[in-house]
Parts: structure tokens; C-alpha cells; sequence
């Protein structure tokens, strides 16, 4: 089994989860004995390739269709020149061109026509074109491997218009991998529709959406309205190996409960707040900490100096790194309380630093944690119990931790992506 | 030859359940029961079962005059939520003790753990619920049934040191061996106890299997389960059962209530079979030898142990911490604390805390109202804590004196 994958990132250079979960996957899947094609827009050359070869698309010279097919290089022409001087280019254009070209069977007129472009592989302000080359790119690299595999991945909407291309060129099958949805990203009024129509023809197109929690394949089935027979939940797992136990040392005697993540509506930071007023009405010995920046962040501090509580609750800003460890290793209960979460690795980071986890039923996680104490999001109020309760009797906490710490060890990717390798079986 | 004998036995129960009790309440507000909760509980509960159920066995109790028999235990706070919120249910348990084909067992008064953890607590508990059982039912209990058949040599020394004659327990598999539970057996400790063993097989066949229709002998009728019957080789059969069963784990379309209602025609039929209570039995049929049982048993999980009740750190804990009150208690000597600590010793408060409850596809004894274990140690510890502020608190008062 051989699967051309297309990702965004991969370790080390990452700026989400995506990334770290993609390695999880590639070298699950290696273990499985599938081999993996990742391709991603811009690849450093540090990458851990043991598990999978790694295309860097910014290598990739973009074979394309001759001149005879005028209309087709009229409209995709900017892959080729200096983005800066590029007007953005609908997605849904460069799509009806790929259809048009079928229809008229001008797709084997291919001639070289060598170019390379230098993408950026960044969240930034030209992404949209981005993913419209990097579909582009990932047509070429499909044809140039076609022979090299058996299933197309593609991972999250960044790459579902890569992978869109690769099976209209190739016809072989595509497995959408639904790590996040724009229901999930911010509220109603404020989607993308941009996004999330490439979201719809990525699921719409694919033989198979593979989602990271039955959580995320409500929603798919819901509200991308997909057909429930095609949408398969392969919870995500963790990597722990090569993990070191860090010894911190603490400066305050206070037990600490503990916020980590974007300070943005989806992750329900005013509950957090909320709860942490409710325990400090009882009893003192404790802190909270808030860690992470949003764009909700000035609210929450104004939130805690109107509910007289500042000198109990604390703000980091953004952790990166070693730092994000020390805090876990710092903190005496973690809380997640997600309005909306695919699913949610940092508890299971949290519990195998022996943290024990208060997170939302609204997360995929919770699907998976049996040691994880869950909440309704908006229940301060049992929010607030189960911290109390976490603090107040040193036998649950002890419990929890002991219980968590080897429950997350028990999420290998191993097992996850055989789930994964029999839905490529399935397909082909 | 002796006929053998069937020693059917039922056990009431019906949890006390606690209220939802955040900690802010603790300090502040020490009314423990969820009594809309425990009132839909019973009301549901007698509907279903005990009242269809009692009709059934006073029917055939009358018609089959003296030859039809049955054993009962019901704890004091199950009786007393009887007697709150279904009176009525009272007198028909009072009408089944009039026939005098019907025997009264005793137990602890709150369905507790406490032959576990305090012998004074205990035997306060089972004096209590004699009393109970001798006000409303009129008969002194003379054979006793310990919480979930809970059994060890030391509990059975002490019971008898309370003046029974017989104990119930578990045809515990580890304990038995290769020896049968159709037996009557005595106590290692106390060779005038007689201990009844439960055949767990014939009786899970009702009160597990009966509905099951994946089962390969489903559906079970009364004619094939005398068969088997006839088949155990021993001097007596003891099917102790929850009496839930009847109605509520097996609902009254699975046929359960009609296939009570043919069992003692079909067993009294067969001519070699005889209806006996647990006291009879002890008087038609000698002990074949003592069994020994060091560490406790009952008839809990298939492992016949105390795992569910006190297998995880959360249960011990909160165990630990409830009787290290015991003292103090009986110290004070206030019925209203006593009263309390009676019900926070109720041992579903400590089921629902069993680690069984993380993974999924284990049967569920008792309506739960926690969806996890932690909720059900949480809840209960802040209790516990509203608790044992009052007694200190009562403890300060007296000394203060």
C-alpha cells in the first residue's frame, strides 16, 4: 500500500498541531507497512524522513499544459510569475479550467515547461493563492509519481484542492482528512466562505472523509451535509517517544490550575474565568494561570480585574516550546474548556505529565480520555466542583494522574492508522 | 428419601440517592438526598415490580397453600423510603408475611459495608433493621443475609454471636472448588452457623439470562428450568435473586412475570421437589462440613470479591474517611448524625465509584445517576466533608460541656 499525501507542514518547522500529527500519521502508517509520498509546499530539509519521503514543492517544476490550451495557461499563469505582481486567483477558476480541459481530452497535451515557485508555506496573507498553486503543483507531482502510489491523502482544506487535482489527473482515490472545520474556527457570522467552499468540494470530492473525532464527523455530516457512509472517525493519537520528564522547580506553594491555548472564543477562556472566581469564594491556596495569547485576551483581563481577582489569576501570553512544558510540569490541574474542538492534544499532553485534565465534552478528546474529567463547557458551576474537588482530596488527584499518565500512553498512532490503512484498503 | 429443596430468596433494594451537592454547598447546606429523585425511583420501581410482582406470589402463595414458599430481606432505608412515598407497598409486602409462607431475613439497616470496616457499627445496623423488620412485619428475623451476601468466617462468627442460626452467601467459585453449592454448608469459625451457599448458575439463569434472547436456550420456560433443576445433584437448590428482576431488568413483556407464575406449579408437579425458607432448610438438611472463606466474598462480579465496592483508590478512601467518623458517632449519639452516617454508608455510594464504571459494557446494578466514577467520589466526598464539619462541630459543643 502507497499513499501520495499532502500536507502542510511537518516537524520541525510547525505553527499548529497539523503538523505533529502528519508526522504521528506518516510514521504510523510506516509501521503499518504503507509507505507515504508526503508532499508539502515548503520543506526545509530538516525533516525527520525515516518514516516517508518528503517532496518539497517548492522543488517541484510545474509540468504544464502547451499553449494550445490558451485559456487554461491564461488563467494560471501566476504560478509562474513573482507572487507580488499575482491578483488573487479563484480557486473555483483554476477548477473549471482542470474541468474544461477533461472535457475537451487536452490534459495528455502536456509539453515541459519547467518553473519552479518558492512557496512560503505560512498562514499569511497570500494563503489563498498559495493553495491555488500548491493544487497546481500537487496535479504535476502526481503525474510525475502516478505510478508510485495507490491513494491520495490530503490533509485539512490547505491541501483538499491539491488533492482534488491529483485524482482528476490520476483517478485514483482521495481520502480527505478533516483535522478542523470552519465551524470550528470562529462563529457563524465570521467564516470564510472562501474556506469553507473549498472545505465542501475537498469532502464532496473525496472517496472517503476521514475525521479526527466523532465530534468533527457530526459536523461534516451535519453541516457539510456529506454522506455518513463516507465519513470514517480515526481519533488522533500522540507521540511520546524521545519525551523527557522535566524537573521545575516552584516559586509559589499555591496549587495551579492551568489554561493553555489561544485566547479565542472556540476555546472558552470566560468559563475558565468564571470557574476560577467560584473556587477562590471558598478556599485560597491557589492560583490560575492563563497561557496563550487570542484575540480575546484584553476581555479575559478585564474579566478578572471585574471579578476581583487579579492577584489570584495570572497571564503568561504566548508559551512556546521548552516554556509550554515547564508550565505543564508547573501546574496542578489542566483545563480545556472548548466550545468547539475537533479534539484537543493538550490534555493528553497535560496527562502525561501527570496533570490531571478537566476538559469540555465538546472536544474530541473526550472521546477518547476515560481518566479525563469531563464538563459541558458552560457548567462553571461542576467546572468549578471538579477543580475544587482535584485540589481538596489529594486521592482523586493522585487517581487521575496515575490512571491519565498511562491511559495517553496507550494512544499510539500504531493503532490509529490501521484504522487508516483499512480505509485506503476499502478504497482500492 | 428427602425431597429436594428449592430456597428461593429475593432481595429488595433500592438505593438512597444523594442529591447533586456542589462544593459550595459544604458548610451551608447539609440536606444530602435527592428526594424528587428517590420518590420517581420508588414510585417507578413499585409499578413496575414490586406491586405486579407481590400480586403474583400472594396468588400462588394462597393457592398452593403451605407448600409454596419464599424468603425476603429488605434494608430499613429502602423501608423507609417505602414508607415516605409508597405506603401502599408496605402493606403488601405486610399481606405476602401473613401467609406465613414468607420469611423475613435480616440484613444491615442501610445496605452497609459495615461488617467490613466496624464490628460496633454493625451490629448497631443489624439491631436496628430486627427491629425494623419485627415493627412492621411482625416475625423476628432469625436468619441473616449481609449486604451483596458479603461473607467471611469472622463476619459469620459475629453474626451468630447476634443470634442467628443461618447466613446466606455466594456458591463462590474460588471458594467452593470442586465442591457443590447445593449443600448446606457451616461456618469455619462457628460451627453452629449453616451456611447457604447461592448457585450462582441457576440463578443468574433468571435473574441475568431470562431476557437474553441471543441466549441458546431462549426462551426459558418453567418446564425446562425444573429440568435443570432436577439436574443439580445436591440436598438443596438456593436461587437468590434481586427481585428487580422481575419487571425491571426483565421488563414484563420478556414473559418473566408469566414464567413466576408457572414455576411453583411445575416444581411442586415433579414430585420430588419442595418449597423451603432459608430456616427450614437449616432443619431438613444437616451441614456436610464447614467452608472456609479468609477474605471476604459476595456476589458482586464474577469474581465473588469486594472489587466493585473497594477495588480502587477513590473507594478506599472515601471509605476510610466515612468510618473513621464511627467513633465519634457513637460518642455523640444524636440521631439525626446517625441517621446521616448511616445513609453515606449505603454501599451504592460506593459502587458508583468503581473503576468498572470506565470501561464500557459492565452491567449496571443500580440506576445511576453519575456519569463517572469521579463524579460519583466527587459528589460524595463533598458531602462527606458537609459531614464531618457537623460532627466535629457536635464533637466541639460536647466539650465544651
Amino acid at each position: 500500500m502507497r499513499v501520495l499525501m499532502f500536507g502542510w507542514e511537518f516537524p520541525p518547522h510547525i505553527a499548529g498541531g497539523l503538523g505533529t500529527a502528519c508526522e504521528g500519521i506518516v510514521k504510523g502508517l510506516a509501521h503499518n507497512g504503507v509507505e507515504t509520498l508526503f508532499v508539502m509546499p515548503s520543506a526545509s530539509g530538516d525533516e525527520d524522513q525515516s518514516a516517508t519521503t518528503i517532496l518539497n514543492a517548492s522543488d517541484v517544476e510545474v509540468r504544464n499544459v502547451s499553449s494550445t490550451v490558451e485559456e487554461f495557461i491564461n488563467k494560471t499563469k501566476y504560478v509562474y510569475v513573482d507572487s507580488s505582481l499575482v491578483p488573487y486567483v479563484d480557486p473555483e477558476e483554476y477548477f473549471s479550467a482542470i474541468e474544461e480541459m477533461k472535457r475537451e481530452g487536452r490534459l495528455e497535451t502536456t509539453v515541459g515547461f519547467g518553473q519552479k515557485f518558492k512557496f512560503s508555506g505560512k498562514y499569511g496573507a497570500t494563503l489563498m493563492e498559495e493553495v491555488a498553486r500548491y493544487a497546481q503543483v500537487g496535479g504535476t507531482i502526481a503525474m510525475q509519481y502516478v505510478d508510485r502510489f495507490d491513494v491520495i491523502h490530503a490533509h485539512d482544506w490547505l491541501t483538499y484542492l491539491a488533492g482534488i487535482a491529483a485524482k482528476e489527473l490520476t483517478g485514483k482515490p482521495l481520502v480527505v482528512h478533516v483535522h478542523a472545520t470552519s465551524y470550528d474556527r470562529g462563529d457563524e457570522k465570521h467564516i470564510d466562505t472562501r474556506v469553507l467552499d473549498i472545505e465542501t468540494r475537498g469532502m464532496q470530492a473525496a472517496d472517503r472523509v476521514v475525521t479526527v473525532s466523532d465530534l468533527t464527523r457530526n459536523i461534516v455530516i451535519n453541516r457539510y451535509h456529506i454522506d455518513p457512509a463516507k465519513v470514517v472517525t480515526v481519533h488522533n493519537a500522540v507521540d511520546f517517544s524521545g519525551r523527557e520528564n522535566l524537573q521545575v522547580e516552584r516559586g509559589v506553594r499555591d496549587k495551579v490550575v492551568t489554561f493553555l491555548g489561544r485566547i479565542t472564543f472556540q476555546k472558552g477562556p470566560e468559563y475558565f474565568i468564571e470557574a476560577a472566581a467560584k473556587v477562590l469564594k471558598r478556599t485560597k491556596g491557589v492560583r490560575f494561570v492563563m497561557a496563550g495569547s487570542g484575540d480575546m485576551m484584553n476581555r479575559a483581563i478585564r474579566q478578572v480585574a471585574r471579578l476581583g481577582i487579579s492577584d489570584r489569576f495570572h497571564f503568561t501570553g504566548f508559551l512556546r516550546g521548552a516554556d509550554v512544558q515547564k508550565m505543564f510540569a508547573l501546574s496542578d490541574v489542566y483545563i480545556m474548556p472548548s466550545v468547539s474542538e475537533p479534539f484537543g492534544i493538550s490534555p493528553l499532553e497535560a496527562m502525561r505529565t501527570g496533570v490531571p485534565s478537566i476538559i469540555s465534552h465538546q472536544s474530541g478528546a473526550a472521546e477518547v480520555l476515560k481518566y479525563a474529567f469531563k464538563v459541558d463547557f458552560w457548567d462553571v458551576d461542576a467546572m468549578a466542583d471538579d477543580i475544587y474537588a482535584l485540589l481538596q482530596y489529594p486521592v482523586l488527584s493522585q487517581f487521575a494522574a496515575k490512571k491519565g499518565f498511562d491511559e495517553v500512553n496507550e494512544l499510539k498512532w500504531n493503532n490509529a492508522t490501521a484504522k487508516l490503512k483499512k480505509v485506503y484498503e476499502s478504497l482500492i | 428419601m428427602n425431597k429436594k429443596s428449592i430456597c428461593l430468596y429475593f432481595q429488595v433494594h433500592q438505593p438512597t440517592r444523594l442529591r447533586l451537592y456542589r462544593f459550595f454547598d459544604i458548610g451551608k447546606d447539609s440536606h444530602y438526598y435527592d428526594d424528587f429523585g428517590n420518590r420517581t425511583n420508588i414510585r417507578r420501581a413499585i409499578q413496575e415490580c414490586y406491586l405486579p410482582m407481590n400480586a403474583i406470589l400472594l396468588e400462588q402463595l394462597k393457592a398452593k397453600k403451605g407448600a409454596y414458599k419464599v424468603a425476603f430481606s429488605i434494608a430499613g432505608s429502602t423501608l423507609e423510603m417505602f414508607e415516605r412515598y409508597a405506603p401502599e407497598v408496605i402493606d403488601s409486602f405486610r399481606a405476602l408475611a401473613d401467609t406465613g409462607q414468607v420469611e423475613f431475613l435480616c440484613e444491615t439497616y442501610y445496605h452497609s459495608l459495615a461488617s467490613l470496616a466496624s464490628q460496633a457499627e454493625f451490629k448497631h445496623q443489624v439491631v436496628k433493621q430486627r427491629d425494623k423488620i419485627e415493627e412492621l412485619f411482625g416475625v423476628k428475623p432469625v436468619t441473616f443475609r449481609n449486604t451483596e451476601l458479603i461473607y467471611s468466617d469472622s463476619i459469620g462468627a459475629a453474626v451468630y454471636d447476634m443470634g442467628f442460626k443461618t447466613m446466606l452467601t455466594e456458591g463462590a467459585k474460588h471458594i467452593l472448588g470442586w465442591k457443590s453449592p447445593d449443600y448446606v454448608y457451616s461456618c469455619a469459625a462457628q460451627p453452629k452457623l449453616n451456611v447457604l451457599m447461592r448457585n450462582w448458575s441457576l440463578s443468574n439463569d433468571i435473574a441475568v439470562r431470562f431476557s437474553h434472547t441471543d441466549w441458546d436456550v431462549w426462551p426459558l420456560t418453567a418446564e425446562k428450568y425444573v429440568e435443570w433443576l432436577r439436574g443439580a445433584e445436591g440436598d438443596i437448590v438456593n436461587l437468590f435473586l434481586d427481585y428487580e428482576a422481575f419487571g425491571i431488568f426483565h421488563p414484563a413483556s420478556s414473559g418473566i412475570f408469566d414464567f413466576m407464575r408457572a414455576l411453583p406449579d411445575a416444581v411442586l408437579a415433579d414430585g420430588t421437589m419442595q418449597f423451603v425458607t432459608p430456616a427450614e432448610a437449616v432443619k431438613n438438611h444437616k451441614s456436610v462440613g464447614p467452608v472456609e472463606v479468609e477474605d471476604a466474598i459476595s456476589w458482586s462480579n464474577v469474581e465473588s470479591d469486594m472489587t466493585v465496592y473497594l477495588g480502587n483508590e477513590l473507594q478506599q478512601d472515601a471509605f476510610n474517611k466515612l468510618y473513621g467518623l464511627t467513633e465519634k458517632l457513637s460518642i455523640l449519639g444524636d440521631p439525626v448524625l446517625w441517621a446521616d452516617f448511616g445513609h453515606l454508608q449505603e454501599s451504592a455510594n460506593f459502587y458508583y465509584m468503581g473503576t468498572q464504571f470506565f470501561s464500557d459494557g459492565m452491567p449496571r446494578k443500580f440506576a445511576n445517576q453519575y456519569e463517572t466514577p469521579y463524579e460519583a467520589f466527587i459528589n460524595y466526598m463533598n458531602i462527606l466533608s458537609d459531614f464531618i464539619i457537623r460532627v466535629n462541630d457536635a464533637m466541639a459543643v460536647r466539650n465544651e460541656r
